[in-house]
């Protein structure tokens, strides 16, 4: 009965929405403290530039790959449903879905490589 | 989610994923030779152009994302749905907030 109940998990299409739900709840949650940094530069040109510095550290920088990679998705995922909703029905939308996470890879991919 | 906000999310979808695709390319420009406070605000200083892009897309992600966050709320929390309104609510302002703020402090000179 359970496993009848989450069978529709396994889904690529299932996935698909969860990756856009998490993707935007994590951003979402990004949000204020990406504002609050850029709000530094209020308090002059050395605050931000000694924040910048600051996220420098190897760590930062991977969270900032991760970021790059929740947006694209976010962005892509997006895409597809805005597609699916406006146009007519295409077949494919498993390969449209698995398109959307390999993009947002090659982009985050393509910052680690400019980052490190 | 009503059809009101669903219009909403979608609307602010489209207007924002052109802002999105630009803004990755920013990210990737201002990293070219590591990000540096100098450069950003010689790009961003005084500029209308970045002003309206950045104010525009503040806006509308503050839409976009309250509206998300209520329908996360909505089916994953057992909040009450005016309590999650409100939540939703204040969470569009504080980001409306805090994003024309920052705008502000990189584009005013």
């Amino acid at each position: 009965m359970i496993g009848r109940a989450v069978k529709h998990r396994d889904s690529a299409l299932w996935i698909a929405a969860m990756v856009h739900r998490i993707s935007g709840l994590a951003l979402a949650i990004f949000l204020p403290f990406h504002f609050l940094t850029l709000g530094l530069a209020i308090e002059g040109e050395a605050r931000l530039e000694s924040f910048l510095r600051w996220s420098d550290q190897p760590s930062v920088k991977a969270a900032e790959i991760g970021l790059v990679f929740l947006f694209t998705v976010h962005l892509f995922g997006g895409l597809r449903i805005l597609v699916i909703e406006n146009f007519g029905w295409r077949d494919g939308q498993k390969q449209l879905a698995a398109l959307a996470a390999a993009l947002s890879a090659l982009v985050a991919f393509a910052f680690l490589m400019r980052v490190f | 989610m009503n059809v009101r906000l669903y219009v909403w999310q979608r609307a602010t979808a489209a207007v924002m994923a052109p802002l999105v695709m630009v803004h990755i390319a920013v990210i990737f420009y201002a990293t070219r030779h590591g990000m540096s406070a100098v450069d950003i605000l010689a790009r961003t200083n005084g500029s209308i152009a970045w002003a309206a892009f950045y104010g525009l897309f503040v806006l509308a992600v503050s839409i976009h994302a309250s509206i998300g966050v209520r329908n996360i709320l909505n089916e994953w929390t057992p909040l009450p749905e005016r309590r999650v309104d409100a939540c939703a609510v204040f969470f569009g302002l504080v980001l409306a907030v805090l994003g024309l703020r920052a705008v502000a402090a990189v584009v005013l000179p």
